[in-house]
């Protein structure tokens, strides 16, 4: 090999956006963001078990300002958006990434959940696209009438609907499972070094915020399918 | 006892490789995956066909030459081995072995089992050093550093760039490698002058290369014959992200990644 072939040609470098590193900082901090409304919206909707009254007062007091509620859901939407739009470029490049599969491969040490968050993810979006339209907007509500400010009956109205209720536990699920590795792998990408004993520990913490959080969900569908609140 | 090795044969990047399928009588369990592999060529030469070409050099696994994929994990089913570390009593008489190289974007491949890690290179060049004044040398000791920072230098300088990683990550990432050679030296306070820096270019020139983004899933590090933690790879974003904000001017230089050979000594 002559020196011909390691002649140094300048290349712009790629900034902070271009690397795969601040794009995985970016998904960092909106998973993050993604994760706190999550946790807000599970201690708001367990108010259903207090009753009616006390559940509609909740829902009016989060239209207590239409402009701060904007600002909140603008937030939010700008996290979703820059989380997708990060993870769909990062998904190209790992398809380039590797142009010729392996013939075999396996899986040695990593979870079921880390291996399928571009599966989850899509999923989660399909999901919470549908429960936009049906609790916030009211555009589908199959066997019962959507009365706009009465919360609760549309709750109760919406997931006395068998496949209603089977379609947000099965998509609930997958949030978990992109939950279970999203909470440990954003001290990751944002750059929280710990140790090997500690990355143990956080995982398995990880692993347990998703699934009490999740319970949570999945715990308003199922009473009211058995008729626990009606 | 017996194998049947399944090997990726190609004779060059343009020409379309495909697995071959050698049965090895006679293979000493005592033999490692590489001796194995001699066997074979000098069977191979007597018949005067291509022997396999694979990448080999110290043989005790402190050098990362060697490394391709042997039934579908880098450098083999034992952990904490290279290839040329793994002797062949940890396989079953008579059972077959799929041997392929790795397969990434970033080292095209050479020929059979050789691939081009130069990328790897690059990525040391762009920063994987410390200045060191010239004159006499240093006390020993003379900069204090505690044991347990001793401790995790070490653990990252044990990388050897075999380019497993890259190989086990199911998005061709070199996050750990890079997180490898960009933490022994940042954690050290010999390294500190040019954390910020290291952390930029090193960073910079991995991105100009054609891999993969890592998403955590630590594919990597079991793969890892030296057992690089999935640590480095945090350490590396937190310099990347702190460097990023302290960034002054546009010291920031990378290398357009070079694929190919100067004609004259390779074909």
């Amino acid at each position: 090999m002559s020196t011909s072939a390691v002649a140094v040609s300048k290349h712009r470098a790629p900034g902070f956006w271009q690397s795969t590193n601040g794009k995985k900082i970016v998904m960092a901090v909106t998973g993050c963001i993604l994760i706190l409304f999550i946790i807000g919206h599970l201690l708001g909707n367990l108010l259903i078990y207090a009753g009616p009254a006390r559940y509609n007062a909740y829902a009016a007091f989060l239209h207590f300002d239409d402009t701060l509620l904007w600002i909140i859901r603008s937030v939010l939407i700008v996290s979703v958006v820059l989380h997708i739009e990060a993870a769909a470029q990062l998904w190209l490049r790992n398809k380039r990434a590797r142009p010729v599969n392996y013939s075999r491969k396996e899986a040695i040490r990593s979870s079921y959940a880390s291996r399928t968050m571009y599966w989850s993810g899509p999923i989660v979006l399909a999901f919470v696209i549908f429960h936009l339209l049906e609790f916030t907007g009211g555009f589908i509500h199959p066997g019962s009438r959507f009365i706009a400010g009465d919360v609760y009956h549309n709750v109760v109205a919406g997931f006395s609907v068998w496949w209603i209720s089977a379609w947000y536990i099965f998509s609930l699920c997958l949030l978990g499972l992109h939950l279970r590795h999203g909470l440990w792998s954003m001290l990751q990408s944002f750059g929280i070094p710990h140790s090997r004993a500690r990355e143990v520990v956080l995982k398995r913490l990880a692993l347990w915020i998703a699934v009490v959080l999740i319970a949570g969900y999945i715990s308003i569908p199922i009473s009211v399918l058995t008729g626990l609140v009606k | 006892m017996k194998l049947t090795l399944k090997i990726w044969r190609q004779k060059n990047r343009d020409e379309k490789g495909r697995f071959f399928t050698y049965p090895v009588e006679n293979v000493n369990p005592e033999m490692s995956m590489l001796e194995c592999l001699d066997v074979l060529n000098e069977s191979l030469i007597e018949r005067g066909e291509e022997p396999v070409a694979f990448e080999h050099d110290c043989r005790e696994g402190i050098c990362g030459s060697c490394g391709f994929m042997i039934n579908g994990v880098a450098h083999g089913p034992q952990s904490a081995t290279t290839a040329c570390q793994l002797t062949m009593r940890h396989f079953k008489d008579g059972q077959e072995l799929t041997i392929e190289p790795w397969r990434a974007a970033a080292f095209p491949l050479i020929k059979d089992l050789v691939v081009d890690r130069r990328a790897l290179d690059r990525i040391i060049q762009a920063g994987g050093y410390i200045s060191v004044s010239t004159g006499n040398a240093p006390d020993g000791n003379n900069i204090p550093v505690g044991k347990d920072i001793a401790d995790r230098a070490m653990d990252a300088a044990a990388c050897i760039g075999c380019g497993a990683c890259v190989a086990a990550c199911p998005n061709a990432s070199a996050a750990l490698f890079t997180g490898a050679k960009i933490s022994h030296l940042g954690i050290l306070p010999q390294g500190k002058p040019e954390q910020d820096r290291r952390a930029l270019s090193m960073v910079a020139q991995m991105n100009t290369e054609p891999f993969g983004s890592c998403t955590n899933i630590g594919e990597c590090t079991a793969a890892c014959p030296k057992e690089i933690p999935l640590e480095v790879i945090a350490t590396m974003n937190r310099d990347y992200r702190g460097a990023t904000c302290r960034k002054r001017d546009d010291l920031v230089q990378v290398v357009a990644p070079v694929t190919g050979w100067s004609s004259s000594s390779k074909s």
